[in-house]
C-alpha cells in the first residue's frame, strides 16, 4: 500500500517537472539565504571576537597628548621618560607588566633581500602584557635589555620576505645602520582589526631603539596590564593620578596625555557584533517568510489542477486517505529534496565567501537544521492542507472544479 | 411500464431519491422524489432537458453525490448509509465511470492512465501491467499505450477513459454524456462499443445524453422532467438488441 503511494507521489512529482521544480525553488531559495546569511553573520561576529582577544583586554595603552593622536595647536605634548615606568610600577596598585615602548622605522637587508619594516622599542614585559607568544627562539634578557644590545624579534612577514623559509634564529641581518641578532620568532598574528599587517615587525629593546635610532631616551606609548582582579577604571584612576603628579598639571588644568582602555574597545565591539548578529537574524527571518509565501504561491496556484486531479481519483476508486497521503508524499519529498540542496548551495556560498571576506568558516548545525525544518514545514503544510480541503469535496465538486 | 421490473431482484434501487442543492431562499430542489430499478446487464439511457436533474441522478448513482433523502440500494445495501471511504471501496470495486470530459490524468500514459484503478485496487505489478494493455487492445489502442491524453484525439481519449472504467470487470458502466465532446462518427464508434460491452460482457450501462440518436443505443431510455422521471420507453434501433437477451434482462 505503502508502495503503491510512493510510487504515485514520485510519478507526480516526475510528471510535472516544472511545477516540481518551482515549488522546490521556493524551498532551495528560503534556505540557501537563511543559512548562508546567519552563518556570514555569525562569522563576522566570530572574526571580531577572534580580534577583541587578539587585541588583548585588561590593558591600558598611555600616550602623550588629549584624545587620539597629539590633537590641534598648542605645545605638542611631552613625551614620556624612563622614570616614569619604574614611577608606574612603583605606585601604582594592581599592575602586572609595564611595557615601555618607542618606534622606529627602517629597511632590513639580508643577502640581497630587504624589506622596510616597523621597528618597535619595548622590553620583555611587552609579551607580559600582549597576547602574542613567541614561535621559535626567546625574549629579550636583562642583560640585553639594560645594555641595549642589538637582538630582535621579528614577526612572521619580516621573517618570510627576509629570510624566505629559512630558520631566522641565529641569523644576523642589517637594519638601517645597526647588525641585528635574531633571537625569537613571532606567531602569525594576521591582519589587525583596523588594517595593517600585524606581523610585519621587528622588535629591539627599547634602549637600543632609544640610542641607534632615535637618539633620544623618550618613550612614545607605555602600555601597563592590569591585574585580573583589579578594575581596569581604578587603576586608571590611579595612574591619571600619579602622571598628573609627575607632569606638574596643576588642579583644573586637563590631562596632557590620554590612558587608553582596550577593554572599552572590546566593549564596543562587543555591542556592535551582538547587533550586527540581530540584524542578520532578522533579514534571516524576512526571507525565511518570502521563501515561504514563494512556496505558498505556487502550491496554491496548482489547487485547481489538482482539485480536478483529486476528483479524478477519487471517481476511480482512490479512498481520500490514500490521495491524502500521495500528496504528503509528494510535498515531503519536495520539501525535503528543496530544503537539501539549499542547505548545500547555502554551504557552496559560506565556503565562497568567507576567503574572499577575510572571515573564518563555519558550520552552525542548529541554524541549518532550524531552516531547513521551517522551509520543510511551510512546503508540507502548503502542499497538504490545500490537498486535504479538495479530498473533502464531494468527488462530483472536485471533478467540476474551475 | 411493466418491462422497467425485473423478474430478478435489481442491483439497482432508487425510492423517493430526492436531492436540494443550497439552503433557504436559494435551495433548489434537482431531484424530487426518483423511483428507478435497474437490472443486471440492462443498457439504460437517461434523457431530458438541461436541469431536469439527470446528471444529479447519475452522480448520485455513481456515489459521487450523495442524495438528500430516500433509499438508494445497490445489491440490496443501503448506499445511502455508508461513509465515504465505503463510498470509495464501492466504486472501486463494482463501478467504472466514463466522463464528457474524458478526465483523464494530463501527462500520464494511457497505460498508466487505464492502470491506475488496479494500481488503488492493490494489483501486483505485473498483473497490471497485462490487464491495462488487455483493455486497451478492447478498445483498440493497444499500439498507443506510450501516448499521453495529449498526444491522442478526443475520440482515442474516450476511448482510454472506458479501457480505464472496465479495466477492473465493474458490474456497472456509467457514463455522463460519453459523446458530447465528440464528432458524429466517434459518437457513433462510442456507442457501438458500449453496446457491444453491455451485449457480450453483460456490463449494466448507464448513460446520459441528450442526443436521441445515441439513445437509441440502450435498451431503455429514462426521460427525466423537472427532477422527476417523466416517461420510460423501450429502445431498439439496433436489431441485435431487440433479439439478444443477457443476463437477467426482459424486454
Amino acid at each position: 500500500m505503502l508502495g503503491t503511494i510512493l510510487l504515485l507521489a514520485l510519478r507526480s512529482i516526475r510528471r510535472h517537472v516544472l511545477r516540481s521544480l518551482l515549488t522546490m525553488l521556493g524551498i532551495v531559495i528560503g534556505v540557501a539565504a537563511v543559512v548562508s546569511m546567519v552563518t556570514l553573520g555569525k562569522a563576522t561576529t566570530a572574526a571580531v571576537t577572534q580580534q577583541i582577544a587578539a587585541l588583548g583586554t585588561n590593558i591600558l595603552q598611555v600616550r602623550p597628548g588629549q584624545g587620539f593622536g597629539r590633537g590641534g595647536g598648542g605645545p605638542a605634548p611631552r613625551d614620556f621618560e624612563p622614570a616614569d615606568i619604574m614611577a608606574i610600577r612603583q605606585q601604582v596598585g594592581g599592575v602586572t607588566a609595564v611595557a615601555p615602548q618607542a618606534s622606529a622605522s627602517g629597511t632590513a637587508i639580508y643577502e640581497g633581500a630587504n624589506w622596510s619594516t616597523t621597528i618597535n622599542g619595548t622590553t620583555s614585559d611587552f609579551f607580559k602584557i600582549q597576547p602574542w607568544p613567541l614561535q621559535t627562539g626567546r625574549s629579550f634578557n636583562e642583560d640585553e635589555e639594560t645594555a641595549g644590545k642589538s637582538v630582535c624579534i621579528i614577526g612572521s612577514t619580516v621573517s618570510t620576505n627576509l629570510f624566505r623559509g629559512a630558520d631566522p634564529i641565529g641569523k644576523r641581518f642589517r637594519i638601517g645602520e645597526v647588525s641585528c641578532d635574531v633571537i625569537g620568532l613571532l606567531t602569525t598574528k594576521g591582519q589587525a582589526g583596523f588594517g595593517g599587517d600585524q606581523d610585519d615587525i621587528v622588535i629591539m629593546p627599547i634602549k637600543t631603539v632609544q640610542r641607534r635610532f632615535l637618539g633620544t631616551t623618550a618613550i612614545r606609548t607605555i602600555l601597563v596590564g592590569v591585574d585580573q582582579n583589579y578594575s581596569t577604571e581604578q587603576v586608571q584612576q590611579t595612574l591619571t593620578r600619579l602622571l598628573r603628579e609627575r607632569r606638574h598639571i596643576t588642579e583644573g588644568k586637563d590631562d596632557d596625555f590620554n590612558i587608553f582602555d582596550t577593554k572599552q574597545i572590546s566593549d564596543t565591539l562587543t555591542q556592535t557584533t551582538t547587533m550586527l548578529t540581530r540584524i542578520v537574524a532578522a533579514v534571516a527571518a524576512i526571507s525565511l517568510v518570502v521563501g515561504g509565501i514563494g512556496i505558498m504561491n505556487i502550491m496554491l496556484v496548482s489547487v485547481t489542477e489538482r482539485t480536478r486531479e483529486i476528483g479524478i481519483r477519487l471517481a476511480i476508486g482512490a479512498v481520500a486517505s490514500e490521495v491524502l497521503l500521495q500528496f504528503l508524499v509528494e510535498a515531503v519529498v519536495l520539501s525535503c529534496l528543496g530544503g537539501l540542496i539549499g542547505l548545500l548551495l547555502a554551504q557552496l556560498v559560506v565556503g565562497v565567501a568567507t576567503p574572499l571576506m577575510d572571515l573564518p568558516w563555519i558550520f552552525d548545525p542548529a541554524v541549518n537544521l532550524g531552516a531547513f525544518a521551517v522551509s520543510a514545514a511551510i512546503g508540507v503544510i502548503f502542499g497538504y492542507f490545500p490537498a486535504r480541503r479538495a479530498a473533502s469535496l464531494n468527488p462530483i465538486d472536485a471533478l467540476r472544479h474551475e | 411500464m411493466a418491462g422497467t421490473e425485473s423478474p430478478a431482484a435489481p442491483i439497482i434501487s432508487l425510492r423517493g431519491i430526492t436531492k436540494v442543492f443550497g439552503t433557504g431562499e436559494t435551495a433548489f430542489r434537482a431531484l424530487k422524489g426518483v423511483d428507478l430499478d435497474i437490472a443486471a446487464g440492462d443498457f439504460v439511457a437517461v434523457m431530458g432537458p438541461s436541469g431536469s436533474g439527470k446528471s444529479t441522478m447519475m452522480n448520485i448513482l455513481g456515489c459521487l453525490d450523495v442524495s438528500t433523502s430516500g433509499a438508494f440500494l445497490f445489491h440490496g445495501h443501503h448506499v445511502e448509509d455508508l461513509d465515504r471511504d465505503q463510498r470509495a471501496l464501492l466504486r472501486r470495486r463494482y463501478l467504472g465511470f466514463v466522463f464528457q470530459g474524458f478526465n483523464l490524468l494530463a501527462r500520464t500514459s494511457a497505460l498508466e492512465n487505464v492502470e491506475l484503478p488496479l494500481l488503488y485496487r492493490g494489483d501486483a505489478k505485473q498483473n497490471r501491467r497485462q490487464e491495462a494493455m488487455a483493455a486497451l487492445e478492447k478498445v483498440g489502442l493497444a499500439d498507443w499505450a506510450g501516448h499521453t491524453p495529449g498526444e491522442l484525439s478526443g475520440g482515442q481519449q474516450q476511448r482510454v477513459a472506458i479501457a480505464r472504467a472496465i479495466v477492473t470487470n465493474p458490474e456497472i458502466l456509467l457514463a455522463d454524456e460519453p459523446t458530447g465532446n465528440l464528432d458524429s462518427q466517434r459518437s457513433v464508434e462510442i456507442m457501438e462499443f458500449l453496446a457491444t460491452l453491455n451485449r457480450d460482457s453483460g456490463i449494466t450501462v448507464l448513460m446520459v445524453t441528450h442526443e436521441p440518436d445515441m439513445a437509441e443505443y440502450a435498451r431503455r431510455i429514462v426521460h427525466f422532467k423537472d427532477g422527476l422521471i417523466d416517461r420510460i420507453e423501450e429502445a431498439g434501433r439496433r436489431p441485435e438488441a431487440m433479439g439478444g437477451t443477457t443476463g437477467g434482462v426482459t424486454g
